[in-house]
């Protein structure tokens, strides 16, 4: 069994999407607000230690986003993502296009899915799917998010040395 | 004497994180690197050879470019590959659900 939000990442080898389903203690219209306004977006949305600016957020069908992410750890480098917003149905639905813009080229454009279903006792299940032009754009964009997760490793890391090992 | 470097010695330094980080994505030319970074390219350079000595990025000839390639295999060592962007996804939802606590407190 895994507890009730568990957030599961399925991204099978050799395939161009990913899916991410979590549950949220919380109704589904909360949950579609905290996805819509960009100071509640700001709060979870960039990872801890990245400064968020929202250059462009025209959140409704036929809009489209920017979103700059800033390193504070010393690097200053500047992460900076874009994309269209092809449909938005309140609460259940938004369709997007996602670009990282620290790549080389143009053109490696993701296609999200992100819906939000309504489960018992206020409770919402969120579903994102990724459809990505290559495999290696799913693979390299999963890779990318490894930072976050060694610097996790290295907490448990300095957590066995200071018992000694 | 031949100083030993290991994966973890390279992962220890925010910029070689950050160089980590853009060429997991795609495979870079050396000045489309720098491009990134308000360092030197002579200071590019120097962690880009600490990261192909503990086998992290491999290097290829392509033309007259040559390009920098990661090396997730090497990445293992030190995690699994769907691990680190899994705790990504659970630390985002996590601060999401301080974010629905206090809307429900508001109410």
């Amino acid at each position: 069994m895994t507890t009730p939000n568990h957030t599961t990442i399925v991204a099978e080898k050799g395939k161009q999407e990913f899916f991410i389903t979590r549950e949220f203690d919380a109704p589904r219209e909360m949950v579609f607000k905290a996805f819509s306004e960009p100071d509640l977006l700001m709060q979870w949305l960039g990872p801890d230690n990245m400064e968020m600016e929202i250059e462009k957020f025209d959140n409704r069908s036929g809009g489209s986003y920017r979103f700059i992410h800033t390193d504070c750890n010393g690097s200053g480098m500047k992460f900076a993502f874009n994309g269209a917003i092809h449909e938005v149905a309140a609460p259940e639905r938004v369709i997007r296009t996602f670009e990282f813009e620290g790549l080389p080229e143009r053109g490696h454009v993701s296609l999200e899915f992100l819906t939000m279903e309504v489960l018992p006792g206020n409770r919402t299940l969120l579903k994102i799917q990724s459809v990505f032009k290559s495999v290696e754009d799913r693979d390299g964009l999963i890779n990318s998010g490894m930072e976050g997760g060694l610097n996790a490793g290295f907490r448990k890391l300095d957590a066995l040395f200071l018992k000694g090992i | 004497m031949e100083i030993r470097r290991d994966v973890f010695q390279a992962i220890a330094d925010p910029t070689r994180r950050a160089i980590l980080s853009l060429i997991a994505l795609q495979a870079m030319t050396p000045n489309a690197l720098a491009e990134h970074f308000d360092t030197s390219r002579q200071a590019v350079s120097k962690h880009i050879k600490i990261l192909t000595e503990c086998q992290l990025v491999k290097q290829e000839q392509s033309g007259r470019e040559i390009y920098y390639h990661f090396n997730p295999k090497k990445m293992k060592e030190v995690a699994d590959w769907l691990a680190p962007f899994t705790k990504m996804w659970e630390d985002r939802f996590s601060r999401l659900d301080n974010v629905l606590n206090n809307l429900k407190k508001k109410k």
